[in-house]
């Protein structure tokens, strides 16, 4: 037990416990250390019924983003997406509300555009696709039909 | 008379257990206050701690929680195949770990092994006059003896909580994907899909929350061993009081559990 | 001399539950003295020492050192004034974790600023006084019980402290130990000139180190007097004291002679 061993013992646990934990909190709870710098976009839904802080976002099925906040503005819901850098975003670009399977996640699925300008970081995406109420939905077909 | 004599006997004892619980939060801010004063920090008495409390309880740490990973890994196949859906055993398996039993075995074990140390090693020291020693030198025991316990602990426990969780993590992988055959790679996708940083977080709380408790009332009652009503002078008191301290440190980590966790989700 | 003491107890009581030890003790000890309190064991000698050390505070009455009152001193001065202190506890009370060295570098190390260097100087210097050259990296537990007190000593010496507290230096060492303690005693008295204050009931042989001797007795110092004096006192419980401990000697020398 001289002082030497005890030093490298506590290094030792000190790098492995740190370790764990950064693989714990990057790998596994998203934080972003070193991570790219996300730039943020907003949208506007009528509807996020189901949409949560952190939920995906996708485009053609690959993750590019996450959504950062949601809040109520002029009884409209407003939409903070957080969107890889490397990913641009046509003006013209729909962001719709979609669940994964009839009863799985929501996340938000971009439809890119055709328009030559790209909407900036605080900018906001016009064209939205809100949820689709499936209780709504039957009812409707329910009642329609009869 | 009876009744009287059965009043006189509870009120003492409730005037005990009240000044008992008044000491041992005296003590802690004591210990806090000291913790902070003066600048002059010894590293190598704290290096010594953390050697004693968390490098020397990686080998128990690595062990339950590879085997609790995997009997999670085993219990959660088997009953998620009923489902059909073994594709979330990464998820059932993290999320247990990372919320509830990391923290909390992990802070057993500690008890168990370096908790009991801490009581005894302070509640021998106290008898031997070693306490009253240091004292008579003016160095104040809270500052020397104590505040490198706390600090170290402290920094140990959410350090070796997650050694526990990502060992555990491998355990069930181990046993759900190698030997059940569960999906590999849907056993680490569902995984980090479904770990939030609020999940990591609240185990980080309670990891350090539990390290608190641990290393408080382990060397408080060591620290107040020749007050136990009991009588705390000898071998025998201090095995009394190591034994106490340890099974109190247990039921309270599993008592602020509830609470830790009711008041974070 | 100075005939204002430098520790003074005044009607100091204290009790442990319905136990009451000390029921009023009065004493005081001169600077450059030594001063043994001698009584039956278990009846609160330790204590007394405990009281004038601030480690225990009394029911009522008052402790004065250097004029002070303890009781109503703030934690710093309470340092101050223990820095004057050296203790030697019933069992050395040294710190088992550490060598023999750093239990006696302990108080440099913790409270003067000196540096490695000096404080090897000092620790060594101590040790030297003590006979104990050659056993800096043993640890506590690996010494005798003579030795260990030895430690001790030359642990509460090293801050070259004013007044020096004995609690039965001498308690489990057989003749020729205790014999060795009595030896370094009086030469780290003489070299360093501190006032003592001892425990102890190694009666007679400690009363040739005793410039005065005080009795106590069911929780009272009877009487503190110079050791002749207190030989052939006429309080009942010294007369007592003094025949019960010394009775015997005197009887053996007789037929030896």
């Amino acid at each position: 037990m001289n002082k030497l061993s005890i030093e490298t013992a506590v290094g030792f646990f000190l790098i492995i416990g740190l370790l764990c934990l950064a693989y714990l909190s990057v790998k596994l709870g998203d934080v972003e250390l070193f991570g790219t710098k996300l730039y943020p976009v907003k949208a506007r839904f009528t509807n996020v019924s189901g949409l949560k802080e952190g939920s995906e976002v996708e485009i053609a099925g690959v993750k590019v983003g996450k959504v950062s906040k949601i809040s109520l503005y002029d009884y409209q819901a407003i939409v903070e997406l957080m969107i890889n850098p490397e990913v641009k975003l046509q003006g013209d670009s729909i962001a719709s509300i979609r669940s994964q399977g009839i009863i799985g996640d929501k996340y938000i699925k971009i439809s890119p555009g055709g328009a030559e300008e790209y909407i900036e970081a605080n900018g906001m995406i016009t064209e939205t696709e809100s949820t689709v109420d499936i209780e709504e939905l039957i009812s409707k077909y329910i009642f329609e039909t009869k | 008379m009876i009744l009287l004599k059965f009043l006189e006997k509870s009120g003492e004892l409730g005037l005990y257990y009240i000044n008992q619980a008044g000491r041992m939060v005296i003590f802690l801010l004591h210990v806090i206050i000291s913790t902070f004063k003066l600048p002059y920090y010894k590293v190598s008495n704290i290096t010594k701690q953390i050697y004693i409390i968390g490098s020397l309880s990686i080998f128990v740490i690595v062990f339950t929680g590879a085997f609790t990973g995997m009997v999670l890994g085993l219990q959660g196949y088997n009953t998620l195949k009923k489902f059909g859906s073994e594709g979330l055993l990464g998820s059932a398996v993290a999320l247990s770990l990372i919320r509830e039993l990391g923290p909390v075995l992990a802070a057993l074990m500690v008890t168990g092994r370096a908790g009991s140390a801490i009581c005894a090693e302070i509640g021998i020291m106290r008898n031997s006059e070693q306490i009253d020693a240091l004292e008579c030198m003016a160095i104040d025991p809270h500052k020397y003896i104590m505040a490198p316990k706390f600090i170290a602990t402290i920094v140990s426990m959410p350090l070796l909580t997650a050694i526990f969780n990502v060992v555990g993590i491998f355990g069930g992988y181990l046993v759900g994907v190698k030997l059940l055959g569960a999906s590999e790679g849907s056993y680490f996708t569902s995984m980090y899909k479904d770990v939030e940083f609020q999940d990591v977080y609240m185990g980080f709380v309670k990891s350090l929350c539990f390290g608190l408790l641990i290393v408080w009332i382990c060397a408080a009652k060591g620290f107040y061993v020749h007050y136990e009503r009991t009588g705390g002078f000898g071998a025998e008191g201090v095995s009394r009081v190591t034994t106490y301290a340890v099974v109190l440190t247990s039921v309270s980590i599993l008592v602020f559990d509830y609470f830790i966790t009711s008041l974070l989700l | 001399m100075n005939t204002e003491p430098i520790i003074q107890l005044i009607d100091i009581k204290k009790g442990f539950g319905p136990q009451q030890v000390l029921k009023g003790i009065n004493l005081s000890i001169y600077e450059g003295k030594t001063t043994v309190i001698v009584g039956e064991s278990g009846k609160g000698k330790s204590l007394i020492i405990k009281h004038i050390l601030g480690l225990i505070k009394p029911d009522s009455g008052k402790v004065f050192v250097f004029g002070k009152d303890l009781n109503k001193m703030s934690g710093k001065e309470l340092k101050e004034i223990r820095s004057y202190f050296g203790v030697l506890f019933q069992n050395a009370a040294l710190f088992d974790s550490m060598t023999v060295f750093d239990n006696v570098a302990l108080p440099l190390r913790e409270r003067t600023r000196a540096s490695e260097g000096d404080i090897a100087g000092m620790v060594n210097e101590k040790l030297k006084l003590m006979d104990l050259e050659g056993s800096n990296e043993k640890f506590p537990a690996q010494l005798s019980g003579g030795m260990r007190k030895r430690v001790g000593l030359a642990r509460a010496l090293v801050l070259n402290p004013r007044i020096v507290f004995f609690d039965e230096p001498t308690t489990g060492l057989d003749v020729a130990k205790s014999n060795e303690i009595y030896r370094v005693f009086f030469r780290t008295q003489t070299k360093l000139g501190y006032t003592a204050v001892i425990v102890s009931h190694d009666v007679p042989k400690i009363f040739k180190l005793a410039d005065y001797v005080a009795l106590l007795h069911d929780g009272i110092i009877q009487d503190c007097l110079p050791p002749e004096d207190f030989q052939t006192s006429d309080n009942p419980f010294i007369r007592e004291f003094v025949e019960k401990t010394m009775g015997l000697i005197y009887e053996s020398e007789e037929v030896e002679g």
